[in-house]
């Protein structure tokens, strides 16, 4: 661990002139060595081939300074999944660095790669390798500087803790410092240089404390609505009271006359600002307002039939066999319903964001996952050119999905636009969960078979309005189609009253919960172990690798359920990563309330950069799939919300923790696979496989509330 | 319709009734001149700039807003400011003395216990108020003490284990 006093500028928003372009920004940064990389080379063809959105033009990735300090430049945001810490150790140890030596810009529109966001679990996954690749190539360059001053060949020389020397005679040597000093060098890598290998690292793969903590624990670090400009203002925005409603009358007269306020309005957009948030409110206060809404025709209870209603057509996505042959080779066949409802993303920063506008252009300071995208969506908003619009990411305070959409951004923009001067908008704990994008309420139906001999002959599996993700079954089943029907978010009618969108995972929760509920519905029909039964119906060595790792760690001893154990045990994947998860529970009986005793993750995830960093992961999707899993649900009525705080949306909190162990398998000659999602997918099915388990109940709707495992558990009785 | 804006100046008045408040922030005589009713945490992060202290609910239910009054945890999103007047507060940035990080940072450091941060300064703070009233706490009263504060990140478990550290930390004589 480096717990060494920490850097306290690693990550910094270097505020010159907002306007300068990248080139010219990277000009103004005053020489050094500046490695300029193409992620649509040969290096990245993976990340290219499955369409990500990497920039084919030549980016500036990473600058060796005359101080010898190292600036990583990425479109990635810092939102606590740790990628300020793990992307040095990558180039630290391309470039035989100490990572201390890494500072990082990230998410700044002038300034970085273009990216399409920070979601996915896709930065050590597809922007690690580019990276990396351009770490070997400064390296190189740095060799080919030192052969000219040092007068020795190339071959000779070899790189240490920022120092290149002869390895004949170790006193000869130049710094990098020395190397990058009174030079301005742009390299433009073409090719992938070869990076290296496993068995050299030293920082990578080896577990390292955050880099931003020192900030964090000192109030220094800034989030967006940390920024602060002369002159500013604070926004509050008038807000309907439920989604489709409109905007009947509104009367700001009263606002109007009191001093230091200013109203917008632009037709239904009306807004009020003030020097402060709270004098903001008090104006927005006495604001009168008329809305016309909507008859509600949909509840969090009736959600489930409205959605098979309108049901579309549907896609298949994998399917092998005949399904009918499966039937008749089954011995045993289980149909069965599952339901999801709706999830709020519920990250404890607000969306804000700072805007400033300047003749024709802008800078934003936003709490977003999508900076690039959002660049493009603000200068649609303010008829700008992209380019003249500049969006800085300060550290985000959570996002989970929900800041990938930045409504709160282009509401900035248009009020700073409009007042002539720099405005902030903070939404409101009301706001947040008003407009975020929900995790979307889903049906799924599955029809499975087992043989005499505990055999998975046959799997019909439909989502509705989930999404595919990790929809398609990875078991061994001669005989299985799998289908989805709907769309989850984004593009087309919509049956669902507000707007959905990717919540950590997206789809792969719902997805996970019902298949691995149903597998373990037919291991306990085959009276067999739920881990025998898992391994008999596998063949793929991850999973089987995974599951094995965790029963082990476990302290795994078979029994066919319900044992009265209280033990529960689910596969998935997700982001290429098979995660296998074990849960101990005790069900209250009486009142319904499951208590999480411990869970057990085990994950098959190829080289971990930081062990350290991926373990913390393991632990926050755990923690938060508790929330989905026992208490998260929104309730609404039509268009209208009714949770709107903590007080009825209960997140978990300390009392809610159980023990939580993480195995994470050593696979560092293996591809890095994404880590901020997997271990949140088996959440929902590892605790209602162990509430079925310790009751013999089925649970069959998350969250599994006290109400419903009462229930569930009247129902057998 | 084009976009109208409506301003009344500034004329000194403002929408709030002034009052003249004194109080110690982080060891220095702070006096301001605002409304009582405000809430302390918009004080604190517009008019004195101190923007460690985080705005979260709104209505004292997250703890995100935590501050310190004479050594107490306030949920200072609801906390009028006019009830700090001839009192000690202490945010976040005026933990450390000197650079120096006071076992609670240190210790959350050490053990990785915060990923976004945003509610890490009310999580130190509220944790700092529980070891004044219980130096010496268990596992099961840590729990029971931080579990109006909230984290959607998940670092509870590092949380606890960062607060056990601290206190055994303090007891030895620091801080």
């Amino acid at each position: 661990m480096n717990d060494n006093p920490q850097m306290e500028l690693d990550f910094h928003d270097i505020v010159t002139d907002p306007n300068l372009s990248r080139r010219e920004f990277l000009k103004a940064l005053g020489g050094g060595i500046i490695i300029f990389f193409c992620i649509g080379d040969s290096s990245v063809l993976e990340a290219q081939r499955r369409g990500r959105g990497y920039p084919e033009d030549f980016n500036a990735y990473l600058r060796i300074g005359p101080d010898g300090r190292v600036t990583c430049f990425t479109g990635k945001i810092e939102q606590g999944q740790g990628a300020i810490t793990s992307l040095p150790q990558m180039l630290a140890d391309e470039m035989d660095i100490s990572p201390d030596m890494v500072d990082m810009v990230m998410g700044d529109t002038a300034q970085c790669p273009r990216d399409m966001g920070t979601f996915g679990s896709m930065t050590t996954r597809f922007f690690g390798p580019p990276l990396r690749a351009a770490g070997a190539e400064a390296r190189k360059v740095l060799i080919e500087l030192a052969a000219e001053q040092l007068q020795a060949p190339q071959e000779r020389l070899a790189t240490e803790n920022g120092v290149v020397f002869d390895k004949e005679n170790k006193d000869k040597k130049v710094t990098y410092a020395d190397l990058a000093k009174g030079k301005t060098i742009e390299r433009h890598a073409k090719e992938k240089p070869p990076v290296k290998d496993p068995s050299a690292f030293k920082v990578m793969n080896k577990p390292f404390l955050r880099r931003d903590s020192r900030e964090k624990v000192t109030g220094k670090a800034q989030y967006a609505g940390d920024i602060r400009l002369p002159d500013m203002l604070y926004a509050k925005i008038l807000r309907p009271p439920a989604h489709g409603a409109k905007l009947k009358r509104v009367d700001t007269s009263a606002a109007e006359k009191m001093e230091g306020v200013s109203v917008v309005r632009d037709g239904d957009f009306v807004a009020v600002l003030h020097k402060s948030p709270d004098g903001a409110a008090a104006a927005l206060a006495r604001i009168d307002s008329e809305f016309d809404v909507p008859a509600a025709t949909v509840d969090d209870k009736t959600i489930f039939e409205h959605l098979l209603k309108n049901a579309g057509p549907e896609n298949v996505r994998a399917q092998d066999g005949q399904l009918e042959e499966g039937e008749k080779q089954a011995e045993t066949v289980v149909e069965q319903t599952y339901l999801d409802g709706y999830k709020a993303h519920a990250a404890i920063e607000t969306h804000t964001a700072l805007a400033q506008v300047e003749g024709s252009k802008a800078t934003v300071w936003a709490s977003t996952q999508t900076p690039f995208p959002l660049k493009d969506q603000i200068a649609n908003a303010l008829g700008f050119k992209p380019d003249d619009v500049r969006v800085i990411t300060p550290f985000v305070g959570g996002g989970f999905g929900g800041k990938s959409a930045g409504q709160q951004a282009i509401e900035a923009a248009r009020l700073a636009k409009a007042a002539g001067k720099p405005v902030q908008v903070m939404w409101g704990r009301d706001e947040e969960f008003f407009y975020d994008t929900f995790r979307p309420a889903a049906v799924v139906k599955i029809k499975s078979g087992i043989t005499k001999e505990g055999k998975l002959a046959l799997w019909d599996y439909h989502v509705y309005f989930a999404g595919d993700r990790g929809a398609a079954q990875f078991y061994d089943i001669p005989h299985h189609r799998t289908s989805s029907v709907g769309s989850a978010f984004g593009g087309g009618p919509s049956p669902h009253p507000f707007a959905t969108g990717a919540w950590r995972a997206p789809a792969n929760n719902t997805n996970s919960f019902a298949r691995e509920s149903q597998i373990d519905i037919m291991a306990a029909k085959a009276k067999m172990d739920p881990i025998e039964f898992r391994l008999k119906n596998l063949r793929d060595e991850r999973p089987i690798r995974t599951l094995k790792a965790a029963a082990e760690k476990f302290g795994w001893k078979p029994a066919p359920a319900p044992s009265g154990r209280g033990l529960g045990v689910a596969v998935g994947i997700d982001s290429d990563t098979f995660v296998a998860q074990i849960a101990e529970v005790e069900v209250d009986k009486r009142t319904g309330k499951v208590r999480v005793k411990r869970i057990v993750c085990a994950q098959d995830m190829g080289l971990v950069i930081n062990p350290e960093g991926a373990a913390i992961q393991v632990e926050g999707c755990i923690t938060m799939g508790l929330g989905y899993a026992l208490t998260e649900d929104i309730h609404f009525k039509g268009g209208m919300i009714l949770d709107r705080n903590f007080e009825t949306y209960e997140l978990p909190r300390f009392s809610s923790l159980p023990k939580i162990e993480t195995v994470l398998l050593d696979l560092p000659n293996e591809a890095s696979h994404g880590g901020g999602e997997p271990a949140i997918i088996t959440v929902g099915a590892v605790i209602a496989n162990a509430i079925h388990d310790a009751t013999g109940a089925r649970l069959l709707q998350l969250p599994m509330t006290p109400d419903r495992v009462r229930k569930a558990i009247a129902a057998i009785a | 319709m084009g976009v109208i804006v409506y301003s009344k100046p500034v004329t000194g008045k403002g929408v709030h009734m002034a009052e003249t408040i004194a109080f110690t922030l982080n060891g220095q005589p702070v006096t301001i001149t605002t409304d009582g009713q405000r809430p302390l945490l918009w004080v604190l992060r517009t008019d004195l700039g101190l923007t460690g202290t985080k705005f979260a609910c709104g209505q004292s239910i997250c703890g995100a807003c935590t501050v310190l009054v004479d050594n107490k945890a306030v949920r200072s999103c609801v906390h009028p400011v006019r009830n700090v007047a001839g009192r000690e507060v202490r945010t976040i940035e005026g933990l450390s003395t000197n650079g120096e990080l006071h076992p609670l940072q240190k210790a959350f450091v050490e053990h990785d216990a915060l990923q976004c941060g945003f509610c890490t300064p009310g999580m130190i703070l509220a944790a700092y108020s529980l070891l004044q009233e219980n130096p010496e706490p268990t596992r099961e009263e840590i729990i029971e003490g931080m579990d109006q504060n909230l984290c959607r990140c998940g670092a509870h478990t590092r949380i606890i284990d960062a607060i056990q550290d601290a206190a055994a930390q303090m007891k030895g004589g620091k801080a």
